[in-house]
């Protein structure tokens, strides 16, 4: 039978392969954008297990908030993004120096 | 009316197979295909298919909260994450021209460092998971049953004692409207807009020039 176990350790598989994720695409900006989200998704994952295994609505408000605010922050990045490939020509992330000291 | 109802399922698999051992089935079938996405997402050479690989791992894992109950949120997530977001990813990726060849340079530079991480944080944040020590508060599992409403509940709850960090969220979105517009939006120069503002100001000796000059002959 399911258990909190079994939804955990599926988390914690998503979380470390989006972890990966960002450490194998270090130039792709849109694809580090996408491992965030994965790793969202599996945070995601923990707070609707608990929820649900301790019959509490609260995780769900909670995955409603972190929802909300991954969507704002996925705009507003891939709007930098647009800005940035606009100015620069390409989104790699080594091209990004100009703040350097 | 449960006698309406009519599933087609062998005999014999319904003796071998009970609910429980369903809803496990059903759970290994959705987790394997969002690891599976998951690693596509990561591993694809082409933006546009890893984000089409991420907009399955968000239905695998739509379907997996379907089945922990959280019926509201898994449809939200199809909804905004796979109907809003990707779409806006996928525009950006379709939208900006990349240099495939150039972002992939050190892919398989960096390959085994990051599958070492990987390895590393699956053994260790696994090994505690894994142990049996995060435990329900409850003793048994308790299911809210067909006759109840997710969206009614958490409605109720977020409008009542989660009122004031609704409204923050509502905040937060509108800002989010606000910077990706201000970001994005810039004055173009070869546009033939007109400005009222100085339509209206223009003077006479803006435009006109008297020029006194000889009359010609004939």
């Amino acid at each position: 039978m399911l258990t909190l176990t079994h939804i955990l350790l599926l988390a914690t598989a998503l979380f470390c392969i989006s972890v990966a994720g960002i450490f194998i695409n270090r130039k792709n900006v849109i694809v580090l954008l996408m491992c965030i989200e994965l790793m969202l998704l599996a945070v995601n994952m923990n707070f609707i297990a608990f929820s649900h295994f301790n019959q509490d609505i609260t995780g769900q408000v909670f995955v409603f908030f972190i929802l909300t605010v991954a969507a704002a922050e996925s705009a507003i990045g891939l709007a930098i993004l647009v800005v940035l490939f606009r100015n620069h020509d390409s989104i790699n992330v080594e091209d990004m120096g100009s703040m350097k000291g | 009316m449960e006698s309406d109802r009519v599933i087609v399922v062998p005999r014999c698999l319904l003796r071998i197979i009970n609910k429980k051992m369903f809803e496990l089935i059903v759970f290994y079938i959705f987790a394997a295909l969002l690891l599976t996405s998951a690693v596509m997402v990561i591993t694809m050479r082409n933006p546009v298919h890893a984000a089409l690989s991420l907009i399955l791992a968000f239905f695998s894992s739509a379907a997996i909260w379907l089945l922990l109950e959280a019926e509201f949120l898994a449809i939200v997530l199809v909804l905004v994450y796979v109907g809003a977001v990707m779409v806006l990813f996928l525009f950006v990726i379709m939208m900006l021209d990349i240099n495939l060849a150039k972002i992939r340079e050190g892919f398989i530079r960096f390959l085994p460092v990051g599958f070492l991480v990987a390895l590393v944080m699956v053994i260790v944040m696994g090994s505690i998971v894994g142990s049996g020590i995060i435990e329900p508060l409850l003793e048994e599992r308790v299911y809210y049953g067909p006759g109840f409403s997710n969206t009614q509940h958490l409605g109720q709850t977020l409008y009542t004692d989660y009122l004031y960090p609704f409204e923050i969220a509502g905040a937060i979105l509108l800002v989010a409207i606000i910077a990706a517009i201000s970001l994005t939006m810039r004055a173009r120069r070869d546009t033939k807009a007109q400005d009222p503002n100085r339509q209206v100001a223009v003077k006479r000796s803006d435009r006109v020039r008297l020029v006194s000059m000889k009359t010609e002959d004939r």
